[in-house]
């Protein structure tokens, strides 16, 4: 039985598709046959910063309404063999993406794979529900911004009532934080939130801080999962997170500003 | 496509809706009491389904027509969903009306509440137990209280028909009401309305008031009138003269 993890936040452009393919890497390399699915129909991306599209042939909905196989749709990542991933599809309606059709799917997934990562579209909209539906685990990816908080918190209530594991009455989603996008020095200067606050708020285990990081824009031109740049901080932080998901102590990195020669020269803002 | 999917499917489900018992059936008094408690919490009311039970009603002989009642309920914003415990001609009503009819389960309440405690968190599906009585109070049966473990995040709604127990945060957004008392074990930072149902005797008591209006039966206070001094601080709050009283818990 596999574990199904949704990577979801509510806001848009906070680093879902960026944390579903770092940590779907990550569990691939830490030996566990992963699969990541993209939920968002019609603004596909994930197979963009996995570095797949050009083998894309069949989608997820293709495999929904039983014009493709899972095999057939399912492509094997060029730097990792436990790692798949299942795209969505550029063309179709969401109205293609069901629960029936989606839960068929994840069973199916589910014999085979050690872990599912879900990644969700932003909203609270069918394609962000379905993609929360059946999981197990939440990774609530935020930026330490006001309104992004405020749309995790609308998503965790959506995480606790409106789940499989809640209509089911069965032991409610883990539920995780995963602050990403944080600039230390804006967090100093009182421009972003800093993690108090943001837990103040969310009051959630901590699954790690992935600071705000250029390596993170090279990574997705280049097709690699910043996960494996593993010089970069964002690439230290996800292998972090994973490690902690896994079962690892780790101590939180990157909460706080440093300041490095370059920084002062050319960084110092404020 | 290959495969076309099926044009429909059957599935079994329960359907939330909360329960009008009516104890009289003077039209005047019944809209006059609606809307009195329409505009203490509107929200929860608008575009409510609402299942009629007229036992009561029709244990005191009081001939109500089932049409009228429907039409009113229909005017002030409700969507009559049900009827129960009609006589022959009032059923009769219905079916020309497409209203279903169900069959009255004698014993207890038919939403008892710990039923109701693992639906209420769910911001579309709201339980109430609602009782109207404009001239004699009926009987008064207590109520459990509501006992909420888990967060109440934003964009969630509670409902309960008696006390209200929160043991976690409620967030901004969030909107918690009882009919009763509500206890707050931690930080408030939504809406929480006591005695919505006009009991002023409410109170309202919370570790950490951050909230954004608190209400006890109708009158109101938003964080713009919160006391700065007893932000952050454990309340209670009652209502004396019409005026919401916010005094810290020593
Ligand atoms: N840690 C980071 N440092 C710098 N840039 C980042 C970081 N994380 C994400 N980004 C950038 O933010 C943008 C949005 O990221 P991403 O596509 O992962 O977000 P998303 O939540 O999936 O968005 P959507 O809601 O549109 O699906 C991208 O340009 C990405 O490169
Ligand atoms: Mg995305």
């Amino acid at each position: 039985m596999a574990r199904i993890i949704v990577v979801t936040s509510g806001k848009g452009g906070v680093g879902k598709t960026t944390t579903s393919a770092a940590i779907a890497m990550g569990l691939a390399k830490a030996g566990h046959k992963t699969a990541v699915i993209d939920f968002d129909v019609g603004l596909r991306n994930l197979d963009l910063i996995l570095g797949c599209e050009r083998r894309v042939v069949y989608d997820f909905i293709n495999v929904i309404n039983g014009e493709a196989s899972l095999n057939q749709a399912l492509i094997r990542d060029k730097n990792c063999n436990l790692l798949y991933i299942l795209p969505a599809s550029q063309t179709r309606d969401k109205d293609a993406l069901t629960e029936e059709g989606v839960g068929r799917v994840l069973d199916e997934l589910s014999k085979d794979f050690a872990y599912i990562v879900c990644d969700s579209p932003a909203g609270i909209e069918k394609g962000a529900n379905l993609a929360l539906y059946f999981a197990d685990d939440a990774f609530v990816v935020t930026n330490p911004e006001v309104s992004s908080v405020r749309d995790s918190d609308r998503m965790l209530g959506i995480l606790s009532s409106k789940s499989r594991r809640a209509e089911r009455n069965e032991d409610p989603i883990k539920e995780y934080l995963l602050l990403t996008r944080y600039d230390a020095d804006r967090v100093k200067s009182g421009e972003m939130l800093s993690l108090e606050d943001v837990q103040e708020i969310l009051s959630l285990e901590l699954l790690g801080i992935i600071p705000e990081s250029k390596s993170v824009l090279s990574a997705s031109n280049a097709g690699i999962p910043v996960i494996l740049d593993e010089k970069s901080e964002a690439g230290q932080a996800y292998a972090d997170v994973v490690a902690r998901y896994l079962g690892e102590k780790r101590p939180h990195r990157f909460i706080d500003a440093k300041h490095g020669f370059l920084r002062r020269l050319f960084g110092g803002r404020k | 496509m290959l495969n076309t999917p099926p044009a429909l499917e059957f599935k079994s489900s329960t359907f939330f809706a909360p329960i009008l018992i009516l104890y009289t059936h003077d039209m005047v008094a019944i809209e006059q009491t609606l809307q009195e408690k329409i505009n203490l919490a509107p929200e929860f009311f608008r575009d409510s389904p609402l299942i009629i039970d007229l036992r009561e009603l029709n244990k005191l002989n009081q001939d109500l027509d089932f049409v009228q009642i429907t039409q009113l309920l229909r005017r002030i914003g409700f969507f009559p969903v049900g009827i129960r415990g009609g006589n022959e001609q009032q059923n009769k009503q219905a079916r020309t009306l497409s209203i279903p009819i169900d069959t009255v389960r004698e014993q207890g309440n038919p939403i008892t509440i710990g039923e109701a405690q693992k639906q209420e968190a769910v911001p579309e599906v709201t339980v109430a137990k609602e009782s109207i009585s404009p001239i004699a109070a009926p009987p008064q049966t207590p109520v459990a209280a509501t006992l909420i473990t888990q967060p109440i995040r934003s964009g969630q709604r509670i409902y309960a028909s008696g006390d209200l127990i929160i043991l976690s945060q409620v967030s901004a957004g969030a909107e918690i009401m009882a009919e009763g008392n509500i206890h707050v074990y931690n930080t408030l930072r939504g809406r929480a309305l006591a005695g919505v149902h006009g009991n002023t005797a409410a109170r309202i008591f919370c570790f950490d008031l951050q909230a954004e209006l608190i209400s006890i039966a109708g009158d109101y206070k938003t964080s713009e009138d919160l006391n700065k001094q007893t932000y952050k601080n454990p309340v209670q709050i009652y209502l004396q003269n019409h005026a919401l009283i916010i005094k810290e818990i020593a």
